[in-house]
């Protein structure tokens, strides 16, 4: 069985998996990372969004083999300790969740846009988010929390 | 999902070499395999990953044509400079492709080689005329898209770059899937060197067909007016609970009409 060694939130983490062990499962079994969840396991739902090499992924769609030697930051990974990361922030301040069962993919979804782009507009933000779907809030208020989020951000991540 | 063995070669030689094996598979991206995998659709003995192969995601300008590396992720077509200079329809198609994330990893060569029926890039393909360049020779895209997830790839065959002839014009219009964005009719037009080219994809069973009447027409004219009274065949086209054949059929029709328009 293949050992994978992986940067996950600047720590070198590995673990024996087989070849068809999905990154989601390596992080969540083998890491006990369970922020990261598994919606529809079939690359729409987007609450399995993680970060490899800095950019957004499904990880319910990618092979923990594929991740062999990435850098890995996944929800538990934006907080500096106590301190939320801004975006974490702004879900909280703006009430963008309700059940957050979809909150760590589309903070990770969020951050991945406000690095790329510091001050989205509503319909950039929108269109972003197109690959994460939330059931409870209608979105108006996730909306409200990127754009406040990656203001907060200031360009940075 | 069935267990396999994995592979990571770092040559295209080596990659070659993997691919030897009975029942082996390429991965590139991942965004139209794994999913077929996790049906049990496909369950190859052997995958082997193209990632660490050097040389497979480079866009180029060759002047008459632009070649894109069979490992672009549409995130990185959508985002090129040259795609956006030379073929400003690619960049729009690639940016409409799932979403971000599946942009960000899926690749030109995985759809292509894939040939998914309600896939973007077969319509763009042939549309544009573009020739699929593989290890150990070349296919125009009309010989290459054969049915729904049919081509002539062998099986240890690896598309290394899709060769894209620069359009006079062209445009993308699609109706997606709300949920998956995938095409429920999807039509690129190109005015180029080889004529008007209207292809479609999403709607038909078959895969990308062409549609001979309306690139007649557009050949005489070329206009949005010069299209709007051909109406498609709703034989041989897909019915779903996203559309029926009947309404498909009449998508095709209103999508060529639109990118006609948006061709200017």
């Amino acid at each position: 069985m293949p050992t994978v060694t992986m940067t996950v939130n600047g720590m070198e983490r590995s673990g024996t998996v087989e070849g068809r062990t999905l990154l989601v499962e390596f992080l969540r079994e083998n890491l006990g990372l369970t922020g990261t969840h598994v919606g529809c396991d079939t690359s729409q739902c987007g609450a399995c969004v993680v970060h490899v090499n800095g950019t957004s992924v499904k990880s319910c769609t990618c092979l923990a083999v594929q991740a062999d030697g990435a850098d890995v930051t996944t929800i538990e990974g934006l907080a500096n300790g106590a301190e939320l990361h801004p975006m974490q922030e702004a879900f909280r301040e703006h009430h963008g969740l309700q059940c957050g069962f979809c909150t760590p993919g589309m903070v990770m979804s969020a951050v991945d846009l406000a690095n790329r782009n510091p001050d989205p507009s509503e319909h950039e933000v929108r269109e972003w988010l197109e690959g994460n779907l939330c059931r409870c809030t209608g979105y108006h208020n996730i909306v409200k929390a990127v754009r406040a989020g990656a203001q907060a951000m200031g360009g940075g991540s | 999902m069935n267990d396999f063995t994995y592979h990571a070669p770092t040559t295209l030689n080596e990659a070659l070499a993997a691919l030897g094996a009975e029942g082996a598979k390429v991965i590139a991206g991942g965004h139209s395999l794994l999913p077929v995998m996790k049906l049990n659709l496909a369950a190859p003995t052997d995958l082997v990953s193209l990632a660490g192969v050097p040389g497979l995601a480079d866009i180029a300008d060759g002047g008459d044509s632009v070649t894109v590396g069979a490992m672009c992720t549409h995130a990185q077509v959508a985002g090129s400079a040259i795609v956006q200079a030379r073929i400003p329809a690619l960049t729009a198609m690639a940016d409409g492709i799932g979403d971000a994330q599946v942009r960000n990893a899926g690749t030109i060569g995985g759809s292509v080689a894939h040939n998914d029926p309600a896939a973007d890039y077969p319509a763009a393909c042939v549309a544009l005329g573009a020739t699929i360049v593989t290890d150990r020779r070349e296919i125009h895209s009309d010989d290459f898209f054969q049915g729904m997830f049919m081509t002539p790839l062998e099986d240890d065959e690896v598309i290394t770059a899709v060769r894209f002839p620069v359009p006079s014009r062209a445009s993308y219009a699609k109706f997606a899937n709300p949920a998956s964005k995938y095409a429920i009719a999807g039509v690129m037009v190109a005015q180029g060197p080889a004529g008007v080219r209207v292809a479609v994809t999403g709607a038909s069973g078959d895969g990308v067909f062409r549609v001979g009447e309306m690139e007649a027409a557009l050949g005489e004219s070329f206009s949005a007016e010069a299209v709007a009274g051909i109406a498609v065949s709703s034989d041989g086209m897909l019915s779903d609970t996203a559309a029926g054949a009947q309404y498909r059929a009449h998508l095709v029709a209103v999508m060529a009409k639109r990118a006609v328009a948006a061709c200017g």
